[in-house]
């Protein structure tokens, strides 16, 4: 099973040379510890930054450069700044290769649900919905399930949508999966996770080919 | 041309309970600290605010909370904010969540001149409920209009007397979209200088957007999440 980090240092694997790449809150800010050697990709960040690099050092932090998460950040030689308009015109525009995000829920169809739990928390969707309803390559990370135990990876949502159709591939502490139109498709365990935990923890329609290979980190 | 004011109360001149304002900033970063200081003294209320963010609980937009002084909030995303949540639950103040690249595209389009627009932004979601949806390219998108405010207030670097203004990293966001926006902009920046000092190849917001414009005192710039790394022995 995969902790935190082990999700995000997988999904780095699908980093391609010459990327632009928005991560979102949480899980996915980790993937850009894990970017390849020899690998040159740009992060955005919607707040108006392409080329986001490292926290600065202590002593550095600038209150005029933060990233989305509002947290204290630096920017790589070769960075740009622009305001939210342009910013977005980026993502909806289909410029930003990848886009990775966490949800609270995926559903088998590629829907994805991460902003809203009616009467609970309404915080807000930020930019999900902007990223999601743009972005060609939309991975998730998460946990396989909720705190509860539940399973995030269902038939249908249900909670609040984000975004309908969207989702190509989820990176859970359990396994990778493509969501194809049959379902999620097993496309990886994680080290020492067996298929049957991974069906026993999947709600939604899990599409199992041939044997699975375990995750390569 | 001359839209210099001494501060921050003669700035908001005119601003009337009731009124919709639009306010800079991403989280604490870029808001103008100023006029929202004076806001929260002169007890202005019933205000309509559209800003990405509604502050923290006692700085930013909190402040104005704080004293109930916004009835309603036009945002993307406002989770840093224990009374907002409690006035939204109970009814209070009304919300109104807006994905954030449409919150930026309705202010930088009424600037414009272009009345709505279709994104694809929220399709399919609650964002959706009662707006137009037309495909284009096979890919369907829902109709959103421009905002308008009487008064936009945004914060800058540096600005001139003639309006012209430069930002500071990401303390830009949302203030050029908004400044243009604004039936009357507000301008506050950390330095006035003399026109001309501005590179006029480097202007990030050309003076027509602004009608007043002044500079202010005392910034807090408070940051929200302090993150630093460790300086590794090498």
């Amino acid at each position: 099973m995969l902790d935190k980090k082990g999700i995000a240092q997988r999904i780095a694997q699908e980093l391609q040379d010459g990327w632009y790449v928005n991560l979102g809150i949480g899980i996915p800010t980790l993937v850009a510890n894990y970017v390849p050697e020899g690998l040159s990709v740009e992060f955005q960040s919607e707040n108006g930054i392409l080329g986001m690099g490292p926290f600065p050092y202590e002593g550095e932090e600038d209150a005029d450069m933060i990233n989305a998460g509002k947290q204290t950040v630096t920017l790589l030689p070769g960075a740009s700044i622009f305001d939210s308009a342009t910013s977005f015109a980026m993502i909806r525009g289909g410029h930003i290769q990848l886009t990775v995000l966490g949800a609270m829920e995926v559903a088998d169809n590629g829907d994805i649900a991460n902003w809203k739990i009616p009467g609970k928390m309404v915080k807000g969707m930020g930019g999900a919905m902007d990223l999601v309803a743009s972005a060609e390559n939309i991975i998730v990370a998460m946990m396989h399930t909720n705190k509860r135990g539940q399973s995030k990876l269902l038939r249908q949502c249900s909670l609040p949508l984000t975004g309908v159709k969207c989702v190509k591939r989820v990176v859970t502490n359990l396994a990778v999966m493509d969501i194809t139109p049959q379902g999620f498709k097993l496309i990886e365990r994680a080290p020492g996770v067996s298929v049957d935990e991974i069906k026993s923890a999947t709600e939604g329609r899990l599409v199992i080919e041939g044997d699975i290979p375990e995750m390569q980190l | 041309m001359n839209k210099l004011v001494k501060n921050a109360a003669e700035a908001i001149e005119g601003i009337q309970d009731g009124m919709t304002l639009m306010l800079g900033g991403f989280g604490l970063c870029g808001i103008p600290e100023n006029c929202i200081a004076a806001l929260a003294e002169q007890g202005i209320s019933g205000l309509t605010c559209i800003s990405n963010n509604a502050g923290v609980d006692d700085f930013g937009l909190g402040l104005l909370l704080q004293k109930r002084q916004i009835r309603k909030m036009i945002s993307s995303y406002v989770g840093e904010n224990a009374e907002f949540e409690r006035q939204m639950l109970s009814g209070e103040l009304e919300v109104d969540l807006v994905p954030q690249g449409s919150l930026a595209a309705r202010c930088y389009m009424a600037g414009a001149g272009v009345p709505a627009f279709f994104t694809p932004a929220g399709y399919g979601t609650e964002v959706a409920e009662g707006k137009e949806v037309r495909y284009f390219n096979g890919k369907p998108h829902i109709l959103e209009t421009a905002l308008e405010a009487d008064f936009a207030i945004v914060k800058a670097w540096k600005g001139d007397r003639f309006g012209n203004l430069v930002y500071k990293g990401s303390a830009r966001n949302f203030n050029p979209a908004m400044a243009m926006a604004g039936k009357i902009t507000i301008a506050e920046v950390e330095e006035i200088v003399e026109p001309g000092e501005l590179d006029p190849n480097f202007i990030h917001t050309p003076g027509v957007f602004v009608q007043r414009i002044f500079e202010g005192t005392n910034y807090e710039k408070r940051i929200e999440q302090r993150t630093v790394r460790q300086k590794t022995q090498s």
